[in-house]
């Protein structure tokens, strides 16, 4: 292995030495997402020598990723994350091969993206990318190491991958069913301070090397939830769910087509104001408020009410036509939206901006 | 009882603590806060006693410590 000197601190540690410098070297890690979790993943992978990485994101940097995600700076705002990300780590490891995918992982092509790499990073930040790479891993059977944030809280687990016992479990033994993406209860998206995806970024990575190098025990078969607030973890032993089938290729490429239906790419019809307002006074569509009772300000111009809580409950006593939704600024009305229709055969909207909207509109 | 309560649930339940009175298993557990906080039939949460998860009903006693943990998605 050239340029030895390099790696030598970490190579003078007890049970790492060449041999797990040369493993590191023969590595190929896959991270999918280059934001908040797969910067500091890629870079403490890319200090350690880890041979070939490859990096997927579609999106372009933006001034509010700059607090967290801190391989861009401000002249990198509107340029594609994973070239930025690769060029700046080819000067700090001109060593390591680096190729860039920028695109967005689905379906069709997490197969493909995946084959020829020994392990996956899900530093992605929707259940439905989770979700995705859990499956597809699950059909390649290699490693997949898990993290995510919510607001003060990340967690990190590793899938796929055997522990002490020499079982393997899925992010389906944790939650067999994907959550909706928008399900957060409000409109408001959560927040989030910098340094905790750092934090779970980096013992993405530190799962990596153990894996790789065959050091220590990686969190297979633990969920490790850190605290940013309480500097504080916690541990939960797994169970399998043996209700979960094993992941086939042909299953995993057919769920689209499957029973279960995938909400998130159900289509709503978003309309505007003026649009909700004609269809209202032609009395095409039934109209159904699903903010929650307590929920200020009070309407006139709704046909029911079933707040989000109880909508799964109660879609069977819709009326059989058309249906708009709405909420207090139109992203929880998506959600409901793409519920009903998948439910009931009938044509749903949502109203864009919600209540908020209707109201800066009409008066 | 002890009740640890984790991510997006503690938006709900308004705290990430609460001692209570012994349920008697964990579907009762579920249903009393379920009653008490409607939201939460909207998130998919799993429960671990003593650290260590479990799935389908299973009897409480007294000193458990009882997780409520649901998926977190961002990053």
């Amino acid at each position: 292995m050239e340029n030895q000197q390099r790696y030598i601190r970490q190579m003078i540690l007890p049970g790492f030495g060449l041999t797990a410098q040369e493993n590191l070297a023969r590595a190929r890690v896959l991270i999918v997402g280059m934001g908040a979790l797969g910067c500091p993943a890629l870079q403490y992978l890319v200090g350690a020598g880890v041979g070939q990485i490859g990096i997927v994101d579609p999106d372009l940097v933006s001034e509010s990723n700059l607090h967290r995600q801190l391989l861009y700076g401000p002249a990198d705002i509107g340029k594609s994350k994973v070239a930025i990300a690769a060029g700046a780590m080819q000067l700090q490891n001109p060593a390591i091969q680096i190729s860039t995918y920028p695109i967005a992982i689905e379906r069709q092509n997490a197969l493909d993206l995946m084959e020829g790499y020994d392990l996956v990073i899900d530093a992605t930040d929707n259940f439905q990318a989770k979700y995705l790479l859990n499956d597809a891993t699950a059909v390649l059977d290699i490693p997949l190491i898990y993290g995510a944030v919510t607001r003060y809280q990340g967690q990190v687990s590793v899938f796929h991958f055997p522990d002490q016992d020499a079982i393997s479990y899925s992010y389906r033994d944790l939650f067999p069913v994907k959550p909706v993406d928008t399900i957060s209860g409000s409109c408001e998206s959560l927040g989030v301070i910098g340094v905790l995806p750092g934090i779970i970024g980096c013992l993405q990575a530190a799962e990596a090397i153990k894996i790789i190098t065959g050091i220590g025990k990686p969190l297979a078969g633990r969920l490790y939830t850190h605290d940013f607030l309480e500097t504080s973890n916690y541990e939960i032993a797994i169970q399998k769910n043996h209700q979960i089938q094993t992941m086939t290729r042909d299953a995993f490429l057919l769920s689209d087509n499957h029973a279960m239906i995938d909400l998130d790419e159900i289509d709503v019809d978003e309309v505007s104001v003026e649009t909700f307002l004609e269809l209202k006074n032609k009395g095409d569509v039934f109209v159904l408020d699903v903010r929650e009772r307590e929920e200020y300000p009070p309407i006139d111009f709704s046909d029911a009410q079933i707040p989000m809580s109880e909508l799964t409950q109660q879609i069977d006593s819709l009326p059989n036509k058309d249906i708009c939704v709405i909420c207090h600024q139109g992203i929880r009305s998506v959600y409901a939206a793409q519920q009903i229709q998948a439910k009931k055969s009938v044509k749903t909207y949502s109203l864009k901006g919600g209540i908020t909207a209707y109201f800066n509109k009409t008066t | 009882m002890e009740l640890l309560i984790f991510g997006s649930l503690t938006d709900i339940i308004g705290t990430n603590k609460q001692v209570l009175d012994n349920p008697v298993d964990t579907e009762m557990l579920k249903a009393s806060l379920l009653k008490q906080y409607p939201s939460l039939g909207q998130v998919p949460y799993f429960l671990a006693i003593n650290k260590t998860m479990v799935q389908g009903n299973h009897p409480l006693q007294e000193g458990d410590v009882v997780a409520l943990m649901p998926a977190f998605s961002g990053g």
